[in-house]
C-alpha cells in the first residue's frame, strides 16, 4: 500500500491515527478534573503541534540525513508566512493558493541561500545560514517594511484587492481564511459526559497537509536520493571519489527542507493571517533544531515527537503557576508543599525557557539520539535478548 | 573629513567589544577545538557582575534624620550606603562612583572560576563529539544562563553609570585642528577602547612571551606532538578557557555604561562575534582582533545618513554581507591558517 514497506506503512498509519484522533487523545481528562490543566485538545495548540511537526520533518531531511546544521531555517518559515499573507491580500482568502505560493517562494529563496551557503560545510555552513537569516530578519524589520509591515507585522486590511475573492464580506469585515468556503476557524464541539471535544476545520487541514508531508518524507528517506544524502553525512570525500558530486544532492535537500519550512509558514498564516518578522529570528531557527534533536535527528518519527513535545510543554508549562502547584501538593505536609513549590517555581510559567534549555542540554549530553534512542534503550532493557539486541539496535539506528 | 574621523571613532567601541569576544572565541576554538555558542552569555555574565557590584556597593541602611522633614512633614529617612558609613562620605561616595572599574577586579576571579567549572563540568566531555553537538550543547547552556540571569535581574535593561569624571565628551575637533566641537567623543568610549587594547595586548604578550604561552601555542599548532613530549596540554587548555571567559567577562563589565545590560545582550553580540571570527579566520587571534575593529568601523560607516540614503538598510546587514563575501572569496577568512577547521 502507498508504495511503502511494511514497517514504514505501520509507522505512517500510527501517525495518521494520532493526527486524526488528536482531539480525543490530547483531551484525556474531563473538564472537572484537576488534571484538565494538561489537556491540549484545543484548536490553537493542536494546529501549532502539527505545523511545527511539518517544520521539523522538513528540517530533518537536511540535518538528519546530510548532517548540515542550518541555523537559518526560520527565514524560510518567515518568507512562507509573508508570501501566504500577500496571496490572501492579492488573490483570495482561499488558503490553497496561499499555501502553494508560500512553498514556491520559500523554495526559490532557499535555492538562493543554499546555493551560496553550501559552498562551505561544517561550522562555516552554520554561520553562513545564521548570517543570512539575521540579514533577512534585519531587512524585514527595516527597509522592507512596505513588503513585510515592519514592526507591526503584515496584516490583512479591508481595502486589499483580492481579485479572485471578495475584498469585504457582506458584513463589511475581512472574510476569514477558508478552503473553498469551509471556514478555517469553524469547529464542531462534541460534549460527552465531562469531556468536550473540539473538531476544528483548520486543524484537520493542517493534519492532512502534515500527513502528506510526512508521507513524502518517508518516501525521500527510503529513496536512492535519500541514500545519497546519507552518504553526504557519513563521508563526503568518499562519495566524491566514487564519482558523485555531493553538492547538488545537498542543495536539493536544502531546498526541500526550505519548502517544508515555507509550507509550515503558509499554514501558520492560513490559521491566523498575520506574519511578523520575529518568526525569522535566529532563536526561532534554534527552536526547530531543538525539536529535531529532542525527537531524534535522522529518524522518521523523531522530529514529529520532538515538535509535538516542545510545543505541548511550552503551552502547558507556561500556564502553570504557584497556585496550581499548591493544588497538586495539597495532600503533602505544609512544609514539603512550600519547599516543592519554591524549588519548582523558577521552572514554570515564565521560566519555561529555563526548563527547555536544561532539558535540551540533558538530551544532547546523555541522549544524542533523542527520544527515539531513549525509547530503543528502554525497549532493549525490557526485551533482554542479549546478543540479538545489540545487532537490532545497530541495524535500526540508521532508521 | 570630520565625518570620517567621527565614524572611525564611533566604530572603535563596538569594534573593541567584538574584538574582545572574538578573541576569546578564537582562543577556545584554537585550543580546545570547541565551538562555544555560550560565549555571548559569558559577555553578558560579565556585564551582570558589574550590575551586582554596583548593587552591593549601594547596599544601604536607613537612619531617621530628625532635623529634616520630607514633603509630608515626617522626619526624613536617609539612606546611607554601608560603604559611606565605613569609609566616610567622600571616600565611600568615590567607591560607589567607581563601581564599574571596581567590578573589573571582582570579575576576574568570578569569570575565571566560572570558566573552569564550565570547562571541567561540560565542555570536557565534548572534545571528541562532532561540532554540531558542541554547538548544540553550548547553545543550550547559553539559554540556561540567560534565563537564570533573567530570573534574578528581570528582563529590563539595568542602567549602570560610568564614574562621574568620564561623563561628557572629549573634543577631538579642537585637538586635531578642525572646528571645535565638530568631533565629540564620549570619554568612556575612549576608556573602553584603551581598556580593550590593554587586554588584547596582555593576552598576546602572555601567549608570546611566557613559557606557558609557548606551550599553548605549540598545542594549538599540533596538540598530539605536544602531548607526546610529556606535557599535560589539557590542563593548560583549561586555563586558556578560563582566560577566554575572563576576557569576555571584562568586555562585558566595561561595556555596561555604554549599553545598559539586559539578559539577551549576549546573544545579540554572539552572532556578530561569530561572524567576526569567521571573517578574521578561524583559529587566528590576530585575525579576530583585526576583523573585530574592521567590522565595527564598517558598521558605523554604514550607519551614516549619506550611505543609508544611497543604499537603504545597509547599516543593518553590512556585517553579514561582508561575512558572506569573505567566506566565498577567501574561505579561510582574512588571516586564517591552512589546516585549521577545514572540515
Amino acid at each position: 500500500m502507498l508504495g511503502l514497506k511494511k514497517a514504514d506503512r505501520r509507522l505512517f498509519l500510527i501517525v495518521a491515527f494520532l493526527v486524526i484522533f488528536a482531539p480525543f487523545l490530547l483531551n484525556p481528562f474531563p473538564e472537572w478534573a484537576g488534571m484538565a490543566q494538561f489537556n491540549a485538545g484545543y484548536p490553537d495548540l493542536m494546529q501549532k503541534l502539527v505545523i511545527f511537526g511539518i517544520f521539523a520533518v522538513g528540517y530533518n531531511i537536511l540535518f538528519g540525513l546530510t548532517g548540515y546544521l542550518s541555523f537559518g531555517h526560520a527565514a524560510f518559515l518567515g518568507v512562507g508566512s509573508y508570501a501566504g499573507v500577500w496571496m490572501m491580500k492579492l488573490l483570495s482568502m482561499n488558503v490553497i493558493p496561499a499555501l502553494i505560493v508560500s512553498v514556491i517562494a520559500a523554495g526559490l529563496f532557499s535555492l538562493l541561500i543554499g546555493y551560496v551557503s553550501l559552498r562551505r560545510s561544517g561550522i562555516y555552513f552554520s554561520i553562513l545560514t545564521l548570517a543570512f537569516a539575521q540579514m533577512c530578519y534585519s531587512l524585514a524589520y527595516s527597509v522592507l517594511t512596505p513588503i513585510t509591515g515592519g514592526e507591526t507585522g503584515l496584516t490583512l486590511s479591508q481595502d486589499d484587492p483580492r481579485i479572485l475573492g471578495v475584498a469585504q464580506g457582506a458584513d463589511g469585515n475581512i472574510p476569514p481564511p477558508n478552503v473553498f468556503g469551509l471556514n478555517m476557524g469553524q469547529s464542531i464541539d462534541w460534549a460527552v459526559g465531562g469531556w468536550s471535544f473540539t473538531f476544528n476545520a483548520g486543524y484537520y487541514l493542517c493534519g492532512i497537509v502534515m500527513l502528506g508531508a510526512f508521507y513524502l518524507a518517508v518516501r525521500i528517506f527510503r529513496s536512492p536520493f535519500g541514500l545519497m544524502l546519507r552518504a553526504i553525512k557519513s563521508n563526503q570525500t568518499r562519495m566524491s571519489y566514487t564519482g558523485l558530486n555531493p553538492r547538488p544532492y545537498a542543495l536539493a535537500a536544502f531546498v526541500i527542507s526550505g519548502m517544508y519550512a515555507g509550507l509550515a509558514g503558509g499554514l501558520m498564516v492560513a490559521m491566523d493571517p498575520l506574519a511578523g518578522a520575529e518568526r525569522m529570528l535566529w532563536t526561532a531557527s534554534g527552536e526547530v533544531v531543538l525539536m529535531t534533536i529532542l525527537g531524534g535527528a535522522g529518524t522518521l518519527i523523531g522530529p514529529i515527537l520532538g515538535a509535538g513535545l516542545i510545543a505541548y510543554l511550552e503551552s502547558i508549562i507556561s500556564t502553570i503557576n504557584d497556585n496550581i502547584m499548591h493544588g497538586w501538593f495539597s495532600a503533602l505536609p505544609m512544609w514539603l508543599d512550600t519547599t516543592l513549590v519554591t524549588l519548582l517555581h523558577p521552572f514554570i510559567g515564565k521560566g519555561w525557557h529555563l526548563t527547555l534549555g536544561l532539558v535540551f542540554m540533558a538530551v544532547v549530553i546523555f541522549l544524542p539520539g533523542g527520544i527515539v534512542q531513549g525509547g530503543k534503550l528502554l525497549a532493549g532493557l525490557f526485551r533482554r535478548k542479549k546478543p540479538a539486541d545489540t545487532n537490532a539496535t545497530s541495524a535500526t539506528s540508521g532508521e | 573629513m570630520e565625518a570620517i574621523i567621527l565614524q572611525i571613532l564611533n566604530g572603535l567601541d563596538k569594534g573593541s567589544a567584538y574584538a574582545l569576544i572574538a578573541l576569546g572565541l578564537t582562543l577556545i576554538f584554537g585550543t580546545l577545538g570547541v565551538v562555544n555558542f555560550a560565549h555571548g552569555a559569558l559577555f553578558m555574565l560579565g556585564a551582570f557582575v558589574a550590575v551586582t557590584v554596583n548593587r552591593v556597593l549601594n547596599l544601604s541602611f536607613e537612619t531617621v534624620d530628625a532635623t529634616r522633614t520630607d514633603f509630608l512633614g515626617r522626619p526624613l529617612v536617609v539612606d546611607t550606603p554601608y560603604v559611606e558609613a565605613w569609609f566616610g562620605p567622600e571616600m565611600g561616595g568615590a567607591i560607589i562612583d567607581w563601581a564599574v572599574p571596581l567590578a573589573v577586579i571582582a570579575a576576574i576571579p568570578i569569570m575565571a572560576i566560572f570558566g573552569v567549572i564550565v570547562e571541567r563540568g561540560l565542555i570536557k566531555h565534548f572534545y571528541k563529539r562532532p561540532h554540531a553537538d558542541q554547538i548544540l550543547v553550548t547553545f543550550g547552556l547559553a539559554i540556561v544562563l540567560q534565563e537564570v540571569i533573567k530570573a534574578f535581574y528581570g528582563a529590563n535593561p539595568i542602567p549602570t553609570p560610568a564614574p562621574e569624571i568620564f561623563v561628557g565628551s572629549f573634543d577631538f575637533g579642537a585637538l586635531l585642528g578642525f572646528e571645535p566641537f565638530s568631533i565629540m567623543y564620549p570619554y568612556w568610549r575612549l576608556v573602553y577602547f584603551g581598556f580593550s587594547a590593554v587586554v588584547v595586548a596582555a593576552v598576546f604578550a602572555f601567549l608570546q612571551f611566557t613559557t606557558f604561552g609557548m606551550v599553548v601555542r605549540a598545542g594549538m599548532a599540533d596538540r598530539e606532538t605536544v602531548g607526546l613530549l610529556g606535557i599535560d596540554i589539557d590542563r593548560r587548555f583549561v586555563i586558556m578557557f578560563a582566560i577566554a571567559a575572563v576576557v569576555a567577562g571584562l568586555a562585558g563589565v566595561m561595556y555596561t555604561p555604554i549599553l545598559s545590560p539586559n539578559y539577551h545582550m549576549g546573544m545579540d553580540f554572539l552572532v556578530l562575534s561569530f561572524v567576526v571570527v569567521v571573517v578574521g579566520g578561524m583559529g587566528s587571534l590576530g585575525g579576530a582582533v583585526a576583523a573585530g575593529f574592521m567590522l565595527g568601523i564598517l558598521q558605523s560607516f554604514a550607519s551614516m545618513s549619506v550611505i543609508i540614503e544611497f543604499l537603504p538598510g545597509i547599516n543593518q546587514v553590512v556585517i553579514y554581507l561582508i561575512a558572506v563575501v569573505v567566506l566565498l572569496i577567501r574561505p579561510r577568512g582574512l588571516m586564517g591558517r591552512k589546516g585549521v577547521m577545514e572540515d
